[in-house]
C-alpha cells in the first residue's frame, strides 16, 4: 500500500535519489559494503599498519585513527560513534584522533539524516574495536607464548592475566599488522559491564576548538586563488531569465563578472536552480554587486502560488475521501450507528530550516576532476550531484566534508555544491558560493505545509470505537519527480498510518497535493504535523469526556502490545530497520507516559488561570518520547514555556549528554517551530526574507528549562536527532487549552488569538 | 584608509570602507571564528567586541573604525581558557558550535557591565544571540559559572 503505485516510476525514483535523505524505503549500502567503489587510501585511519576496518587504524606509536563517516551537525555523531569503537578496543580516549571521512561508498551510506547514524552504525564500529582488539590480543598472545585466553585488552594495553605482564598498543601493532582480520561472526564483544565509555557522558570532540573559534565549517574554506560567488536565483521556483543587465554590477569595485547559469530541468532534485551569478574578489563585492543587476523574469507555472489559498485547498483535500493507507476493522460502519461523533481539521503551514549557517560551499575544478568543501550531510550526493553537472564520474569528485553550522535536513540537499562546482569549471578557478540568509529563506527544501482531519465515534465513556484521520500535503517525492501529487511511503509512515491507540476501528487516507515550492525533509518530518494534529485530537477527546489526558492516553493505549500493520494493509517501513527488530511496541510508549507522568509532578498539576500542563508521546525513529509542556498566558495571550520534561525511551544510548542535549534543542526548535514556524507565498514568491521575519526561539522566549529523564530500555539503540519535536509540539498545544480553554488547530500559535 | 588594533595587532584597512568588519575580519584577515548568520544585525553570530562593547560586526562599516580596538573570538583570551570559554566547556554548551563565537563575545561583554548577573539580565541581554539548536538553557547555566569564576575579567 504505498502511495506510489507506478512500480516504475518508484524505480525510477530510489535510483536517481541514490541513498537520498529520510528516504528511508530506499535500500541502503550496507557498512563495509562489497560495492566497494574507490580503492584509494585516504585517511590515516586506512594507512596506519593496522587497520581492521575503514573505520579504524592503529599506529605503531600507538595513535588510534577513528574515521568518522557522518556529517557533525550538532548531535555530537563525531564523539559518539568513536566511543564506541574505542570502547570495544580498550582504548585511552586522550590517544584517539578523530578524522572527517570524504565522501566514500566504502564507509557505507554517509547520508547523515534519518536520525539513524547510531542505529545503522553501532554494530559496524564494535566491530572495528574488537576486531583490532582481538588482533592486538593475538599479537601479544603469541610474543609470550601463551593462550590468548589469557590476555586481555585495558586501557591501551594487552595484559597477560597470570604473569601480570603488558605490552603497549604501539609495540604490538606491527605484528597484529601481519595477522588475519578476524571474522565478524567470531567476535566477541566487551559485556554491558565493563563498558567505559558507552553509556558515559563525554564532551564533543570539537569542543575546545569550537570554543576557541577555530572549528572550520564550510563558510571557513578558503582556496589560493579563490573568488567568490553571490547568486540571485530566479525568484519563483523554475523559472527563468528573460534578460540580464550587469553593467552598474560590474562597475563594483572587486566584481570580476557576471555568470548566466542553467535553469534546471524538472525534476529539480538537487540541481543549482539557475540563475546569475556575480563573481568578486571577495564576499563584500560579490554581495553588492549582486545588488545592482537588473533581472527580468519568466516566472512559469509557479508564478501563481499563493500559500494562503493553497492552505484552504489542502483543508478542502482531507474534508474528503481520499486514498487509504490503513484499514482496521470498519469504521463507516461505526460511524453509521449515530453515537456521538467529534471531529476536527488541524493545519500546519510551510517553515524553512534556518540553520544558523548558510549554505555555502568551495568548489575547484581541474584536470576533469572536481574537488568540493562543503558543510554537507550527504558527500555521496554531493558525488552524484557534482557530477551530474559537471558530466563526470562522481568517482571523480573528491568531497570533503566540513563541521556544518547546523543542517536539520537542509544539507542533505547539495545544490548549493553543485553551484559551485559549475562555477569553478567555467571560471577555471576555485569559487566559494556563499548563500545569503535571504536566499537561504527563500529558496529552501521547504517543510511541507499541511492539513489533517480527524473523526472519531465514542462509547458511553467517550472512548474512540471508530478512529478516522486523513491528512494532505505536499509530498517530498515531488521534488523527484515533479508529477507526484502523493508522498512515498515513508511520508505516510511518519505518524499518520502508525497512530499507536487501541480502537477496533481504525483508516488513515491520504489525500493529494501539488508543490510550488521545493520540499524536503526537515527535521522529524511528516512526523511534526501528523503528531499535531493526532495527539491534539486524542487531547480533545480526553477533555469532551471529562477524563485526566494522561489517563486517558494510557486507556487509548491499551495494555500494550507489538502493533501489527501489516494485517492492516500497510507495507510499514520502520524508519529503514526490521520491523521484528525494532517493533512499535505500545507498552514502550506507555512507560514513557507513566514516567512523565511521575517526573514532571502531573498528578499535583494545576491548569487553569493562565497556566496550563499539556502530555503527549510519540514512537519516532524507533524512539519513544513523552513530553509534557508547562505554560503560563498572560492577559495578551502572550505565553512563555517554563518548562518541558521529555521521557526518553532510546535504547542503549552512547553518550547521554549528547542524548539530553538534542531533547533540549528538540524542545527549543518544536516551540519556535509552532509558535513563530511560518513561510508564506504570494504570486510564487517567498515573503520572508532573514531572521526578523521568519522568527525562530531566541532565548527569551525559547522553554526555560528543559529536562530530560531517560528510560533504561536495555534494547538496541534508536534515533535521537529528531524525534524529540513531534511530542513537544501536540503538547505545547494541549498546554495551551489547559491554560485558556482555547483549542489551537492551526499553527503557527502566534497568528491565533489565544486570549 | 582605516586604521584599527585586531586582536592586540595593528590593522590597515584601504578597501570600500562601508564593508562591514565582519568580512575585513573573515575575507583578509581570516579571522573565521566571527560568523556569517544574517547580514542584517539580527542574529549575532558575527558579534565582537569594539572598545570593549559587543557588537554586530556585519553592520558595523570599516569607516567607523579608525583607531578601534577590536577583539574577536580568537583573541577573547591568550590560551583559549577566558572564564566564559571554561564555563562554555564545562556544560558543553555547543551543539553545531556555529553561533557560539558570537554568543561566547556576548556573554563577555555581559559580564563586564553586569558581573552578576540575573536570569533576566541573562535574557535581555543574549536573546539577540540566536542559537538554531537551541543551547540557550546551557548558554545560560554556563554564563552563572561563568560569573561565579570571575568572567568579568
Amino acid at each position: 500500500m504505498n502511495a506510489i503505485e507506478n512500480v516504475s516510476t518508484r524505480r525510477k525514483f530510489l535510483k536517481g535519489v541514490f541513498s537520498a535523505g529520510a528516504f528511508v524505503v530506499a535500500s541502503r549500502v550496507l557498512p563495509e559494503s562489497a560495492f566497494a567503489q574507490d580503492p584509494a587510501v585516504r585517511t590515516r585511519a586506512q594507512s596506519a599498519p593496522l587497520s581492521p576496518s575503514v573505520y579504524l587504524g592503529v599506529d605503531p606509536d600507538g595513535t588510534v585513527f577513528i574515521v568518522t563517516h557522518r556529517s557533525e551537525m550538532g548531535t555530537g555523531i563525531r564523539t559518539s560513534l568513536p566511543m564506541v569503537a574505542a570502547d570495544e578496543l580498550e582504548a585511552d580516549w586522550s590517544r584517539v584522533r578523530i578524522e572527517q571521512g570524504l565522501g566514500d561508498t566504502r564507509y557505507g551510506d554517509q547520508n547523515t539524516d534519518g536520525s539513524r547514524s547510531v542505529r545503522d552504525f553501532y554494530d559496524a564500529f564494535r566491530r572495528a574495536g574488537a576486531a583490532a582488539r582481538t588482533m592486538l590480543v593475538s599479537a601479544a598472545a603469541a610474543q609470550w607464548s601463551v593462550p590468548a585466553a589469557e590476555c586481555f585488552a585495558q586501557n591501551h594495553e594487552i595484559v597477560h592475566r597470570p604473569s601480570n605482564r603488558r605490552l603497549a598498543f604501539g609495540a604490538l601493532v606491527p605484528a597484529a599488522a601481519r595477522l588475519p582480520v578476524p571474522q565478524p561472526a567470531t567476535l566477541v564483544f566487551k559485556p554491558k559491564s565493563e563498558w567505559k565509555f558507552v553509556g558515559k557522558e563525554r564532551p564533543t570532540y570539537d569542543l575546545n576548538d569550537i570554543t576557541t573559534g577555530k572549528a572550520p565549517f564550510g563558510l571557513d574554506v578558503y582556496r589560493d586563488g579563490m573568488v567568490f560567488a553571490s547568486i540571485e536565483h530566479p525568484p519563483v521556483i523554475g523559472g527563468t531569465i528573460r534578460s540580464v543587465d550587469d553593467k552598474e554590477a560590474l562597475k563594483v569595485s572587486g566584481v570580476q563578472q557576471t555568470v548566466n547559469l542553467d535553469a534546471p530541468k524538472p525534476p529539480l532534485m538537487f540541481q543549482p536552480l539557475g540563475g546569475v551569478a556575480v563573481i568578486a574578489n571577495s564576499t563584500w563585492a560579490a554581495f553588492q554587486g549582486r545588488k545592482k543587476l537588473k533581472i527580468e523574469w519568466i516566472d512559469g507555472p509557479h508564478g501563481t502560488f499563493e500559500s494562503e489559498a493553497f492552505k484552504r485547498e489542502l483543508i478542502r483535500t482531507v474534508s474528503q475521501p481520499a486514498k487509504v493507507v490503513r484499514n482496521l476493522g470498519n469504521v463507516d460502519a461505526e460511524f453509521a450507528k449515530g453515537g456521538k461523533v467529534i471531529e476536527a481539521t488541524y493545519s500546519t503551514p510551510l517553515a524553512a530550516h534556518a540553520a544558523m549557517e548558510p549554505p555555502a560551499a568551495v568548489a575547484e575544478f581541474r584536470n576533469g576532476k572536481a574537488e568540493i568543501w562543503a558543510p554537507t550531510q550527504n558527500p555521496q550526493a554531493v558525488q552524484e550531484t557534482v557530477g551530474a553537472a559537471l558530466g563526470i564520474d562522481k568517482k571523480d569528485v573528491t568531497c570533503h566534508v566540513t563541521l556544518l553550522g547546523g543542517g536539520f535536513g537542509r544539507k542533505s540537499k547539495p545544490d548549493y555544491a553543485a553551484e559551485a562546482a559549475v562555477l569553478s569549471k567555467k571560471l577555471g578557478k576555485p569559487v566559494k558560493v556563499i548563500w545569503t540568509r535571504e536566499d537561504d529563506i527563500r529558496f529552501d527544501y521547504y517543510h511541507a505545509t499541511a492539513a489533517v482531519y480527524h473523526k472519531a465515534a465514542l462509547d458511553s465513556r467517550g472512548k474512540p470505537t471508530a478512529w478516522l484521520h486523513r491528512s494532505a500535503f505536499p509530498p517530498i517525492a515531488s521534488t523527484f519527480d515533479h508529477t507526484a501529487r502523493y508522498p512515498l511511503g515513508f511520508e505516510l509512515d511518519l505518524g499518520l498510518v502508525d497512530v499507536p491507540f487501541d480502537v477496533p476501528n481504525i483508516r488513515a487516507e491520504n489525500g493529494p497535493a501539488d508543490a510550488h515550492v521545493r520540499i524536503g525533509w526537515f527535521r522529524a518530518v511528516t512526523n511534526n504535523f501528523h503528531v499535531f494534529a493526532y495527539a491534539s485530537f486524542a487531547d480533545e477527546l480526553a477533555h469532551a469526556a471529562g477524563r485526566d489526558p494522561l489517563e486517558y492516553l494510557l486507556e487509548m493505549l491499551g495494555p500494550g502490545k507489538v502493533l501489527d500493520l501489516k494485517s492492516q494493509g500497510v507495507d510499514y517501513s520502520n524508519y529503514g530497520v526490521p520491523i521484528d527488530k525494532y517493533p512499535i511496541d505500545t507498552k514502550r510508549l506507555r512507560r514513557v507516559l507513566e514516567v512523565a507522568g511521575e517526573k514532571s509532578g502531573w498528578a499535583k498539576a494545576k491548569s487553569g488561570g493562565g497556566k496550563g500542563f499539556g502530555i503527549a508521546a510519540h514512537r519516532s525513529f524507533n524512539t519513544y518520547i513523552a513530553s509534557v509542556v508547562q505554560v503560563e498566558v498572560d492577559s495578551r495571550g502572550q505565553f512563555k514555556v517554563p518548562r518541558i520534561d521529555q521521557v526518553v525511551d532510546a535504547g542503549v544510548i552512547i553518550n547521554p549528554d549528547r542524548v539530553r542535549s538534542q531533547m533540549e534543542g528538540s524542545a527549543v526548535m518544536g516551540v519556535g517551530l509552532a509558535r513563530t514556524g511560518e513561510i508564506t507565498a504570494a504570486n510564487g514568491r517567498i515573503r520572508q526574507s532573514n531572521f526578523h521575519d521568519f522568527q525562530v526561539a531566541r532565548m527569551a522566549d525559547a522553554p526555560f528549562q528543559v529536562n530530560v529523564h531517560f528510560v533504561d530500555s536495555g534494547e538496541l539503540p534508536t534515533g535521537c536527532g529528531e524525534p524529540g519535536m513531534p511530542p513537544v509540539i501536540a503538547a505545547l498545544g494541549n498546554a495551551l487549552f489547559a491554560a485558556t480553554g482555547k483549542r489551537v488547530r492551526e499553527l503557527p500559535l502566534s497568528k491565533q488569538k489565544l486570549v | 584608509m582605516v586604521t584599527l588594533n585586531v586582536n592586540g595587532t595593528a590593522r590597515s584597512f584601504s578597501g570600500d570602507e562601508e564593508m562591514p568588519l565582519l568580512w575585513f575580519l573573515r575575507d583578509d584577515l581570516r579571522l573565521t571564528g566571527t560568523r556569517f548568520g544574517c547580514g542584517l544585525g539580527v542574529c549575532g553570530a558575527c558579534t565582537v567586541h569594539v572598545d570593549g562593547q559587543a557588537v554586530r560586526s556585519c553592520q558595523t562599516q570599516m569607516r567607523t573604525l579608525q583607531n578601534k580596538r577590536v577583539t574577536t573570538i580568537e583573541g577573547l583570551s591568550a590560551d583559549g581558557n577566558h572564564p566564559v570559554q571554561s564555563a562554555w566547556r564545562t556544560v558543553n554548551v555547543p551543539q553545531c558550535g556555529y553561533c557560539q563565537s558570537g554568543q561566547i563575545m556576548q556573554a563577555s561583554a555581559l559580564l563586564t557591565k553586569t558581573p552578576k548577573p540575573t536570569d533576566a539580565d541573562i535574557d535581555s541581554s543574549m536573546s539577540g544571540n540566536v542559537c538554531r539548536c537551541g543551547t540557550y538553557q546551557r548558554i545560560r547555566a554556563a554564563i552563572h559559572i561563568a560569573a561565579a569564576n570571575g568572567g568579568a575579567r
